[in-house]
């Protein structure tokens, strides 16, 4: 068990860091196609290199604290939620790292999140349905499952791939708008800005869904899995999370403020009928492997 | 190059001695520590059970024998010693006040008392993080132990008079899972 979870993390943090190489000569690429056709020469290549190590520190420091605000999220007041506050420092007495941050955002659906960069700089989010609809040991089940988020570092390699996917599909957009918005007065100077502006949106356009295939492959199905798992042994108990589960399914409605950058990190996809991308295994294939564990 | 050779063996040996020494007191240490989180976890439940029975008394004042056992247990786990004696009156106190909260169900107005339910929270919090307090503890004491027999780590553990710790007792119906709810 042990040696398995050193693996887990070490292939976590290796996979941030590899993601974040990839992604920084991506943007150098690009970068390098602005400068090559402004003709900003030496010093625009500078800046550009500066640029992103910046974005490489402010991603790596900040992407928690970015899905927090995404989202909405409010630190919750210890004396407004005891049983919460009670129920993460239970958990995480048990599965041995420090209590993180909690946070609550107002949503009726019932669901849940971790995120932040390692367990001594990590928060759990749990929505106001949640809280409503769960009992104590149900709400225990489910902290425990993002604990083991926590403890394993899944939460580092989810919360950096998904805020700068966010960024792509940001960018994306407001160059395919500005493309659409400005497209008349472009065709008529082809050269310079307006040229390398298509140019930028169609590898945007081209690339967006690569990386959206890229975050599935990283947060496989099996992540969750083994978080169901190994949150059902942190607290020795699977029915909480089972039970969780159960009502977490018959609940139909989408969440209002979840985009594409943040589903990944939810405990339940927030989005109904898994249109977007499926980041969920099905929740009845859940709730039966939990019901099959033994300790 | 005879002398050379012994001189290479004996530091092996010495080498290794402190090594063992070290690893020895690290464990003992982290059996200590992990021992005081269970020990901090039962001295705040102690304090929380004589405001418990208080505010039960007020609503249920007929159920005294409950109350008497609740406070007989908690006098006794309070003047026992070693986690062995500690644990197996901790443990009948755990079961007592499933008795007393199984008891305050037939009471509507003392489940309607907000420090009633305030207490019955504390005393979840507190018994939860007992149960895994004490996975912990008993995991490092089981290495504490085993090195102790480990051959040839034992030699190092005569000569510096270590004894096994006592485990903390896990009860019958716990085995298995931890899952408290009063």
């Amino acid at each position: 068990m042990k040696r398995t979870l050193y693996e887990l993390i070490s292939e976590n943090k290796r996979r941030t860091f590899l993601f974040l190489i990839i992604f920084s000569i991506f943007l150098i690429g690009i970068g390098y196609l602005f400068v090559y056709a402004l003709e900003w020469g030496t010093i625009g290549l500078i800046l550009i290199g500066l640029f992103v190590i910046l974005y490489n520190i402010i991603v790596y420091y900040n992407s928690d604290k970015i899905a927090l605000l995404s989202v909405g999220a409010i630190p919750a007041k210890e004396e407004d939620f005891k049983i919460l506050h009670n129920v993460v420092e239970e958990v995480s007495v048990a599965a041995g790292i420090p209590k993180p941050k909690v946070y609550v955002m107002n949503e009726m659906q019932p669901n849940a999140f971790a995120t932040g960069r390692n367990p001594q700089n990590a928060s759990i989010c749990v929505t106001t349905g949640l809280l409503q609809m769960m009992n104590r040991e149900e709400l225990q089940g489910v902290i425990a499952h993002e604990m083991s988020h926590i403890r394993n570092y899944d939460i580092l390699l989810m919360t950096v791939i998904g805020i700068v996917v966010g960024l792509i599909i940001l960018l994306r957009d407001i160059f395919l708008r500005s493309m659409w918005l400005g497209g008349g007065r472009r065709r008529r100077d082809r050269d310079g800005a307006g040229g390398i502006l298509m140019i930028v949106a169609l590898i945007l356009a081209i690339v967006s869904p690569i990386l959206v295939a890229l975050i599935r492959a990283a947060i496989s199905r099996q992540r969750e899995y083994l978080a169901d798992a190994d949150g059902a042994y942190i607290v020795r108990d699977p029915y909480g999370l089972a039970s969780a589960l159960e009502k977490i399914g018959l609940y139909k409605k989408p969440m209002q403020v979840a985009s594409d950058a943040t589903a990944n990190l939810f405990i339940s996809s927030p989005f109904m009928g898994e249109k977007y991308f499926a980041t969920h295994p099905p929740i009845e294939d859940r709730i039966k492997r939990l019901k099959s564990l033994t300790f | 190059m005879f002398t050379w050779i012994i001189l290479l063996i004996v530091a092996v040996i010495v080498f290794w001695f402190i090594g063992t020494y070290n690893m020895f007191i690290t464990l003992k240490n982290r059996v200590k520590n992990a021992w005081a989180q269970i020990d901090v976890q039962l001295k705040r439940r102690y304090d929380l059970i004589p405001n418990l029975v208080e505010t039960v008394k007020g609503y249920a004042k007929h159920e005294r024998e409950v109350f008497e056992k609740v406070t007989e247990l908690r006098t006794r786990a309070m003047s026992a010693s070693g986690p062995k004696e500690v644990g197996e009156a901790n443990n009948m106190l755990t079961g007592a006040l499933k008795t007393l909260f199984a008891v305050a169900e037939n009471y509507p107005e003392l489940k309607a008392n907000e420090n009633f339910l305030k207490l019955q929270e504390e005393l979840t919090n507190t018994e939860n993080k007992i149960a895994f307090s004490r996975q912990f503890y008993n995991d490092i004491v089981m290495r504490y132990n085993m090195s102790q027999e480990k051959i040839p780590a034992n030699l190092v553990a005569k000569i510096m008079g270590l004894t096994p710790s006592e485990y903390y007792p896990v009860p019958e119906e716990e085995r298995g899972t931890v899952k408290v709810s009063f």
